[in-house]
């Protein structure tokens, strides 16, 4: 009896090894063809039309942000593009939504001028160089596309687990507590952009589908110019110009979570 | 065996209880007839030759939904070349624009019930 | 050894049918959660985990308290232990069972619970906590049953299961470290980001967990003449004593560093926890009692003679529960999402469908404790044990 056991014992442990060595070799494999260094990933097949970026990043002009029509005109913009749901009280949705400068930078100054202090400031993802959301995320339902640098979301795949949410330090991402559905304005319904389902994580998420089509992100649209977009990575980019001309902060850089949003004050 | 006189008549029964839908079937003789489908007026070919969307549509969304999702593949170039967004609602329902009397019809026949309009908005030529 | 669970007193099935509608209510509420979603619960989007995560984090550190038994016994072959460790194996199995239940209520999406492990992500500390807590119900399955039989027979237990054993000890640290990395790993979360949250973890759990083990021995032998023995009881005890001092120190090591550097963000959840924060103050008074019951314990178990004092020694040991289970099952979710991202506070309230289905886990946990004490008992009556 314990000589089968022990035998069974030896077999599987040698199953185990063989497996092991098999995904070592494979892995080795898979290195060698990629080359040396990480190899960059490349999306699959574009319309010609395509925005393409390397690192897409966003510049807020705060000054501009004077007017509450056009804060909430950006909101609305995006809101309405993406179906999210209305849902007032703690349990609210949002992808982009005005907040005053405490909240936005709370590591603050003194005695500011009172033209900052009472500015809105429009929060979003800042799809991090070094998001800690998808650190966490136990399935790669949100991860960071290798080509352009947005944080994306699999509403396939989220498990809703809101890890992502204790993870981001920026309060930027909405767990579907209800059902979204009846929280949509049907007649504003935005038909060629799914809603969400219950039970989900959602965010920002940089207008992907709009920038496949050769469009700017909804907010930017919106925004009559207060918001620039585009590849950080391109020294002559108007995001880069208006970095280089400007003072410019972003939220929480401590943290070195490398965020992409940036705010001229 | 030990207490062969409950166990084999519990087996039989068990037996007849979980193969009932089998022979059920068989002696009513109920025959499966395949549903109409709403075929759209003005398209004369889809994407992929019929038959084969017939059968394996799910793995061709399924497989579209990871690509455009997560790989950042937007199109989808057909056999005759003409190019394709990868998009249930824009491409698919763009001609099925009867849900109910395409999708649903042969689902709910077939006891299917994906969940893709939880989120994926039905086109509105359905209301 | 199963059919021991299918006879007992009246006493016994009444406890059962007693758990068993507490869990059917719970259950209820819990199909009532699946029909609209975790909008039934007190969570939000800034508090974003709630009741649900705090307890699962406090019974893994009840299932990780089972090695404060096993690591004197087999290390240091300490033999007082050995009637009881059984007891611990056993409510380690109850524990690890409602974790893996709170993980799944807590889940936005539970139908997609595989998809942990249909894209595995070793980067993610929820994937190693869905492997190490399965492994850690596996190997105290394995270990129980096997000894048990082998006590049944009054043989000696096999050679092999040694090496669980042992693997066992480690997978019990390893459990509640990785437990204590979910929240530690954190940027932004200052009540969590301490390089000590593993450490304070440990120690509470291996208070609070011998503590309740304790406990329910006390009762066993009032129920049922089972007697730990004396010397188990006082070294028990022992052990739960330093844990309890460590764990109350490395606390104030918290404090210490939050009020010296004088950190706004790390000061703030604990002034938020003991004294309130924007007129919000919900949780002021059961963090106070914490503390208080803390000092309490310790004070009655640090006295030799109080602490072998068995007339007083339940009471400071529900004491001790209190106080961990307040720090642990509220105090560390509530302060780790209070004040929010925005330096605000949204306070968190747990709803009533959510307390149902919390009790009708532990009603769950409870039952399968029973039913694997019943068992283990049954065995140790059999071959004249107790």
């Amino acid at each position: 009896m314990s000589k089968t056991r022990r035998d069974f014992l030896k077999l599987a442990g040698a199953c185990a090894c063989t497996v092991a060595a098999s995904q070592l070799v494979g892995a080795n494999a898979h290195a060698a063809s990629a080359g040396h260094g990480p190899a960059v990933p490349q999306p699959g097949n574009q319309h010609e039309h395509a925005l393409h970026g390397t690192h897409w990043g966003m510049v807020i002009d705060t000054k501009r942000f004077t007017d509450p029509l056009l804060v909430q005109k950006c909101v609305d913009a995006c809101h309405l593009t993406h179906n999210v749901p209305k849902i007032d009280g703690p349990q609210e949705l949002k992808w982009i939504w005005p907040a005053n400068y405490l909240e936005t930078f709370t590591e603050h100054n003194h005695y500011l001028p009172d033209s900052v202090e009472q500015r809105s400031f429009l929060l979003l993802c800042n799809h991090c160089e070094n998001p800690p959301c998808v650190r966490v995320c136990p399935t790669k339902a949100t991860f960071k596309r290798g080509w352009d640098g947005i944080v994306q979301m699999d509403m396939h795949r989220c498990i809703g687990c809101r890890f992502c949410m204790a993870a981001c330090p920026y309060g930027a991402r909405s767990f579907n507590f209800h059902n979204p559905r009846p929280y949509i304005d049907e007649a504003k319904m935005n038909p060629a952009y799914p809603t969400r389902m219950r039970g989900v994580v959602e965010k920002c998420t940089f207008c992907v589908e709009r920038l496949a089509q050769g469009l700017m992100p909804a907010c930017v649209e919106a925004s009559d110019g207060a918001i620039l977009f585009g590849d950080l990575d391109d020294p002559a980019s108007t995001v880069r110009k208006a970095l280089a001309s400007k003072f410019t902060v972003r939220r929480k850089v401590s943290l070195g979570t490398e965020p992409s949003v940036y705010y001229i004050i | 065996m030990y207490n062969a006189k409950y166990i084999m008549p519990g087996l039989v029964i068990f037996l007849g209880l979980i193969t009932f839908p089998l022979w059920f079937n068989v002696l009513s003789c109920t025959r499966y007839e395949a549903p109409q489908l709403a075929l759209p007026e003005d398209q004369q070919e889809c994407i992929i030759d019929a038959k084969v969307m017939r059968a394996e549509h799910m793995t061709l969304l399924n497989d579209w939904r990871d690509k455009y999702v997560r790989d950042g593949e937007i199109t989808f170039t057909a056999a005759n070349g003409k190019i394709y967004d990868m998009s249930l609602m824009n491409t698919c329902m763009s001609c099925h624009t009867n849900k109910e009397q395409f999708c649903d019809s042969c689902h709910t026949k077939n006891s299917v019930y994906p969940y893709c309009w939880e989120c994926h908005i039905a086109p509105r030529g359905n209301q | 050894m199963l059919e021991k669970a299918l006879k007992g007193s009246p006493l016994y099935w009444f406890w059962l049918f007693f758990l068993a509608c507490v869990a059917g209510v719970g259950s209820m509420a819990y199909l009532y959660q699946l029909n609209f979603g975790l909008s039934v619960t007190g969570m939000s989007r800034d508090v974003s985990w709630g009741f649900y995560i705090a307890q699962f984090t406090y019974l893994v550190g009840v299932a990780a308290s089972a090695v404060m038994l096993v690591l004197p016994t087999y290390l240091h072959h300490y033999k007082a232990f050995k009637k009881m460790i059984i007891l611990g194996e056993f409510m380690a199995i109850a524990a690890v069972s409602m974790c893996l239940l709170f993980i799944i209520v807590d889940l936005g999406q539970p139908q997609r619970a595989m998809n942990v492990i249909l894209h595995p992500t070793p980067g993610s500390i929820l994937f190693w906590d869905m492997i190490v807590l399965n492994g850690y119900l596996f190997i105290n399955l394995l270990v129980g049953w096997v000894t048990l039989q082998a006590e049944r027979n009054e043989v000696a237990p096999p050679k092999w299961i040694k090496f669980f054993i042992y693997l066992s000890i480690f997978w019990a640290f390893s459990i509640h470290t990785v437990t204590a990395f979910l929240y530690a790993g954190l940027p932004g979360r200052h009540y969590w980001l301490t390089a000590i949250m593993a450490a304070r973890f440990l120690a509470s759990a291996f208070c609070s967990g011998p503590a309740i083990l304790l406990l329910l021995a006390f009762l066993l032998k009032r129920l049922v003449n089972f007697d730990p023995g004396k010397e188990a009881i006082k070294s028990l005890a022992k052990i739960i004593t330093y844990a309890m001092a460590i764990n109350v120190f490395f606390f104030l090591l918290e404090v210490f560093t939050a009020f010296y550097s004088d950190i706004p963000g790390h000061k703030a959840p604990i002034v938020y926890l003991f004294s309130g924060m924007d007129g919000f103050a919900q949780w002021t008074p059961f963090m106070w009692l914490a503390a208080i019951l803390a000092f309490l314990s310790l004070a009655l178990l640090i006295p030799a003679k109080l602490r072998d004092n068995h007339e007083l020694l339940p009471w400071t040991l529900l004491f001790l529960v209190i106080a961990t289970w307040i720090d642990k099952g509220i105090g560390l979710l509530v302060g780790g999402f209070t004040p929010n991202m925005f330096e605000t506070v949204t306070e968190y309230v747990p709803s009533i469908p959510e307390l149902a289905i919390v009790l009708a886990i532990y009603a769950m946990g409870a039952m399968i404790l029973t039913v694997l004490w019943k068992i283990a008992l049954g065995v140790k009556q059999e071959v004249g044990h107790f």
